[in-house]
């Protein structure tokens, strides 16, 4: 599974740091969304699922 | 804007009448046009028909497309009630488009963030404990509105934005007059002409007494000409606003519907999860939408959507509390049911603008819920529902008071 995220679309509501905090942060200035890891462990694919599913402008892209 | 055609009747004026008897449902009007399509139109006080839509996936589709626009100044925006004279809206970023409203927005999104929402966590826990001591030493009945679902939020939100609670009651009283249908001009820009002149003098307060607070970090902002006067008083005006009355709202009324849910108001008061306590909050969310006078936009080129087109210029409505009670998103939608995953409700809208103070909402929420029932485990209501004054005028729906003893 292979993450990409678009900071210029973020809107930095945070909810792919609550469905997934292993695999996305927030950087401290303005909240816009940091992916800590791009390539997550199978194991991590629901919550990931879920956070691309609840961001509100789909900045968040899965290759599977 | 388009003629209605056969397959897109008006099916009402805005704002459609809930059923009496159902007060947490919404209207049955939109619910038939739900049923029938993903488009209808509706009518609007000047007479105008904008398209309203009723599905939840069409409303995050068209959401977060940028050729729908939030911008009230565009010919066509479906305006809920006339407007005032003047020419910038009041409400700063929320009725403007993409790059303007980005700039703007991620001014103030760092507070919001969800570890500094976290670390909040005690504080409100404590603002909360506070509120029910001073309740459960008083008399009772008690109106839980007065006496708690409105201090907590305006509290926690003058303690963010770094305004002194000796003004929260001029504040309440001023912000109380945006979300009421029904008011004139005048008395809206008077309201608002108070709130800009205080937020003015704080801005400048602010930069002679700094705090660890969101006005504070505007006030450097306007210092160092980032950004202007005017619209650090705006925004300051739709923070405020947006944390007083919605979260204040969604506490007396998730209350009220827990009360007419026993069973599972106990399982929310005997959980000590926090993960069944936050589920049970998104579901609240959904299943209540109190932001129930749809989100406003306007086409700026033309849509092609579920067999329609939406014309350039055309108005639309987006009634999250319709998509929120769509069944092919929410199985049963009309069941309340705090077991289910509903955390891709739109309650908090969806696209660029979503609500900004979501992390907050909901932190409070999970807070205010779980320490009511479990402090007041005999919470009951002291009338009939059907003696409940809700808000059927308020663009924020809820209850203007709750009598509650124990």
């Amino acid at each position: 599974m292979k993450i990409t995220l678009d900071q210029d679309k973020c809107v930095a509501s945070g909810q792919c740091v609550t469905a997934a905090d292993s695999v996305f942060d927030q950087r401290d200035e303005d909240g816009i969304a940091v992916l800590l890891d791009a390539e997550p462990s199978p194991e991590r694919e629901a919550e990931v699922r879920q956070a691309a599913a609840v961001c509100p402008v789909l900045a968040i892209r899965i290759q599977s | 804007m388009s003629t209605p055609d056969s397959t897109t009747t008006v099916i009402g004026t805005l704002p459609l009448k809930r059923e009496a008897r159902c007060p947490f449902d919404p209207p049955p009007a939109g619910l038939n046009a739900q049923q029938e399509h993903a488009l209808a139109r509706v009518e609007l006080w000047d007479g105008s028909t904008p398209w309203l839509v009723t599905r939840y996936a069409e409303q995050r589709t068209l959401l977060s497309d940028p050729r729908i626009s939030s911008d009230i100044r565009n010919p066509g925006y479906p305006s809920p009630a006339p407007r005032g004279e003047g020419g910038r809206s009041p409400l700063s970023f929320i009725l403007m488009d993409d790059p303007e409203h980005a700039r703007l927005r991620r001014m103030v999104t760092a507070p919001f963030m969800i570890k500094r929402i976290e670390a909040m966590r005690p504080g409100v826990q404590k603002i909360v404990d506070d509120m029910l001591d001073e309740m459960l030493a008083g008399p009772k009945p008690v109106d839980l509105v007065e006496a708690f679902a409105l201090p907590v939020p305006s509290l926690v939100i003058c303690e963010l934005l770094g305004v002194p609670y000796s003004d929260h009651d001029f504040f309440q009283a001023n912000s109380k007059i945006f979300v009421k249908r029904g008011v004139s001009a005048e008395d809206r820009g008077a309201a608002m002409g108070a709130l800009m002149g205080y937020l003015h003098g704080l801005l400048t307060l602010k930069l002679e007494q700094p705090g660890e607070d969101v006005f504070t970090d505007l006030a450097r902002r306007v210092d160092a000409g980032d950004l202007t006067a005017d619209d650090a008083a705006q925004m300051g005006v739709l923070l405020l606003i947006a944390g007083h009355e919605t979260t204040a709202n969604m506490i007396a009324l998730g209350t009220l519907a827990l009360l007419e849910h026993p069973e599972q108001l106990a399982h929310l008061r005997d959980s000590g999860d926090p993960a069944f306590v936050s589920s049970a909050v998104e579901e609240l969310l959904r299943y209540l939408t109190i932001t129930h006078d749809g989100r406003k936009r306007v086409a700026t080129e033309d849509i092609e959507i579920a067999g329609e087109t939406i014309k350039a210029g055309d108005g639309v409505i987006i009634a999250t509390d319709l998509g929120n009670r769509d069944p092919l998103a929410f199985p049963e939608p009309a069941s309340l049911d705090l077991e289910r995953d509903a955390r891709h409700h739109v309650a908090f809208g969806f696209g660029v603008h979503q609500c900004l103070g979501q992390p907050l909402a909901r932190m409070e929420l999970q807070v205010a819920y779980s320490t009511l029932f479990r402090r007041v485990p005999t919470l009951a209501l002291a009338t009939t529902i059907d003696q409940v004054p809700f808000k059927h005028d308020g663009a924020v729906y809820g209850v203007y008071e709750l009598p509650v003893t124990w």
